[in-house]
């Protein structure tokens, strides 16, 4: 088992005729992705490296059963693409752009909340799913992961490479990694996945990275206490960023006064929660708690 | 992308927001000529930096006579304004406002933001006007009223009233301020505002609604189709290493320490950060070259900081993913040929094409001599990096070099 993408994930790539498009299109075949699709507006009929293109998500379905679809639009353009996702009713949209304004995600969330549609939505701004052995819908190198126990959610591509590579060396494999993406207003959010990850058997123990700004990792802690009974290790970054300053992700900012790294520690350790101090400790802990276990 | 009060307060304006008269001026006759435009008896000059906190810093004077207006003006164009949020160095007030003074009854605060948990934007408002919103919420959150605002109905006028009636506003004022409360969503939402803050928005003696200040973020994502709003941006705000960095569309914070960071993707970069703080080292700064970064902008990503005089160590923090370890190299190469410099050079690669990174890096080193130790895990070169700007030269980090050098001999 695992979560979210497995090895019968049908894959579309919207933006497939872009150089990130077909770049990463690749790479994801390399990996043993199975991509079935394009999705270029006015490109339908032609073929990208043997896959069909086709002018909508809807087309694209009907005419391969894809049932997943990755997002490499350009940030003007990659709402309204993912509204087409919503509309087309995938079962899951990673949207790995980055950039695209906040007032267009009130309205692809908007959408989704009151449309009868069953699709999920992960990033923007996010290197994407991965379930080692079997589907990489993303941009992480896939090489680093391995088939495993640990679930990881992020906020942050590298350092979630990071974490994959440390767990890895202590020799623990991944069951399925999420890039959740570093915006304001996201898709999938860390108690989504938790959810998702308590029911999968295969994972035994989960890693949060979080980082300032926001209340996600603090709601996060207090669900984790009521609801979940696997140990959850715990990263937040950013102890040292300064007030106001947007530290590269758009939702990376100290705006009140309880949003900053060190309050989120001390909630999440309160939860029960592994919180590690340097992000070299991240492997080194999991390991700990495993063997504990 | 923050906004000076005097540009937010000309938006509000085009939008039918009562906001006092006023006029903007970079010296001191400049700032007598607007006093004298706009008549009156009493003005308030404000300087325009961006940061909360002016008046506890000397940067707001009410002023009752032209001579005044002179003199005060002539002393705060050019100050420099220290407040918490400044930092110790401050910031030099280059403008004031000049504006007619308000007879103030009652003074309110009232905000719009977008709000992370119900994915809409909020308005938040309480009697407790001229206060920061963070304190009144610890002390008597009872005052602060807030309500969601929905994306397709907008700021409708009964909400307005709604948020008046919470926060203890007469009944004769209540269609004034949800007028006003519409006004200033509609130009929340049309210049995709982060923020807007107006604090105080007042009640004057004559009963009118008015907003005495303007605090005005806007959503850098969204630039592209505001082109006005991008031509506001005001890089004198900025640090030398800021200005340089937006220009090649670079993420840069600067900081106090000396350890120069170099880093793709923001949280690693500020991992990066809180492990040299861990080994009680001091950041100079967080930069990011991102995800799509080339050879071109990792050079000047790299130049960035080797310009920075407080930089005495440089640490480059590199997990690749999209971003090759082979570009990296390449790019630190070119800057340190164009920015000679005999500082040390942390380097620590891993991911996509990392031998290839690797080896580019130690050739390039022994040729133009540079500095370079190579480590394995971020730990690792986090800790040597302290050490070095410590003037530490150990043992360990000389037999580095050496190391690289068997490992590189071995791949031939």
């Amino acid at each position: 088992m695992s979560i979210l993408v497995n090895n019968r994930t049908k894959v579309l790539v919207q933006g497939l005729t872009g150089s990130q498009g077909k770049f990463h299109a690749q790479k994801m075949r390399d990996y043993g992705t199975n991509i079935v699709a394009g999705v270029v507006p006015g490109r339908g009929g032609s073929e990208v490296d043997g896959t069909p293109v086709f002018d909508t998500v809807e087309e694209a379905i009907r005419k391969t059963g894809a049932n997943a679809s990755i997002v490499y639009v350009p940030p003007a353009y990659a709402a309204d693409a993912v509204m087409e996702s919503v509309d087309a009713n995938l079962d899951l949209c990673v949207c790995i752009t980055e950039g695209i304004p906040v007032k267009d995600m009130i309205k692809v969330k908007r959408l989704m909340k009151t449309s009868i549609s069953r699709t999920m939505l992960i990033g923007p701004n996010c290197p994407g799913v991965i379930t080692p052995g079997e589907c990489k819908l993303g941009i992480m190198p896939g090489e680093i992961h391995s088939p495993g126990t640990v679930g990881i959610i992020s906020k942050s591509g590298t350092l979630t490479y990071e974490a994959v590579k440390q767990v890895s060396a202590y020799g623990f494999g991944q069951s399925t990694c999420i890039g959740i993406g570093g915006d304001p207003i996201i898709g999938l959010k860390y108690i989504d996945l938790l959810e998702m990850f308590k029911y999968d058997a295969q994972t035994e123990c989960v890693v949060l990275i979080g980082e300032i700004g926001g209340q996600a990792e603090v709601k996060a802690g207090e669900w984790i206490k009521q609801n979940f009974n696997k140990p959850v290790v715990s990263f937040i970054a950013g102890q040292t960023a300064p007030k106001g300053k947007r530290m590269g992700h758009a939702g990376a900012i100290i705006s009140g006064g309880d949003d900053t790294a060190l309050a989120k520690m001390k909630a999440l350790e309160k939860c029960g929660v592994h919180v590690v101090q340097s992000p070299a400790d991240i492997g080194k802990k999991v390991a700990e708690v495993l063997k504990r276990g | 992308m923050n906004l000076h009060e005097f540009q937010a307060k000309g938006l509000l304006r085009t939008y039918g927001v009562p906001v006092p008269d006023g006029g903007v001026a970079s010296t001191a006759s400049d700032a007598l000529r607007v006093a004298k435009e706009l008549k009156g008896e009493a003005w308030v000059l404000k300087v325009q930096v961006h940061a909360g906190g002016r008046g506890k810093a000397g940067g707001v004077k009410v002023v009752k006579s032209f001579s005044e207006v002179y003199d005060e003006a002539t002393q705060m164009i050019g100050m420099k304004i220290v407040t918490k949020q400044t930092g110790p160095e401050g910031k030099i007030a280059r403008r004031i406002l000049v504006e007619q003074a308000t007879d103030i009854k009652k003074e309110i605060y009232l905000s719009f933001l977008v709000d992370r948990d119900s994915e809409q934007c909020m308005i938040i408002a309480s009697a407790e006007g001229g206060m920061e919103i963070e304190e009144v919420a610890k002390n008597n959150p009872t005052a602060v009223v807030k309500e969601l605002i929905n994306p397709v109905t907008g700021m409708g006028l009964f909400l307005g009233r709604k948020i008046a009636k919470g926060i203890g506003l007469d009944s004769s004022l209540l269609n004034k301020f949800a007028d006003v409360a519409h006004k200033l969503y509609e130009c929340f939402i049309d210049h995709d505002c982060m923020m807007l803050e107006i604090n105080p928005l007042v009640v004057t003696g004559d009963g009118d609604i008015l907003c005495l200040d303007a605090k005005m973020a806007v959503d850098e994502n969204a630039l592209y189709r505001h082109s006005k709003i991008e031509e506001m941006k005001d890089y004198g705000e900025l640090e030398p290493q800021e200005v340089r960095a937006s220009i090649f569309d670079l993420s840069y914070v600067s900081m106090d320490g000396n350890i120069g960071c170099m880093v793709n993707g923001a949280g690693l970069a500020m991992a990066t950060m809180d492990i040299i703080k861990s080994f009680n080292g001091e950041p100079a700064n967080f930069l990011d070259v991102g995800g799509g970064a080339d050879v071109n902008k990792v050079r000047e990503a790299f130049k960035i900081i080797l310009t920075d005089p407080k930089v005495k160590v440089i640490f480059v923090n590199i997990f690749g993913g999209i971003v090759r370890c082979d570009l990296i190299a390449k790019g630190v190469l070119t800057a340190s040929d164009e920015v000679p410099s005999d500082r040390h050079i942390v380097v620590r690669l891993d991911g996509t094409n990392v031998e290839e990174g690797r080896r580019i890096l130690n050739e390039g080193a022994e040729k133009s001599g540079l500095n370079i130790v190579t480590c394995d895990t971020m730990a690792d070169a986090a800790q040597k990096a302290v050490r070095l700007a410590a003037g530490e030269p150990l043992e360990e980090v000389k037999k580095s070099p050496t190391k690289s050098a068997a490992r590189k001999g071995g791949a031939k």
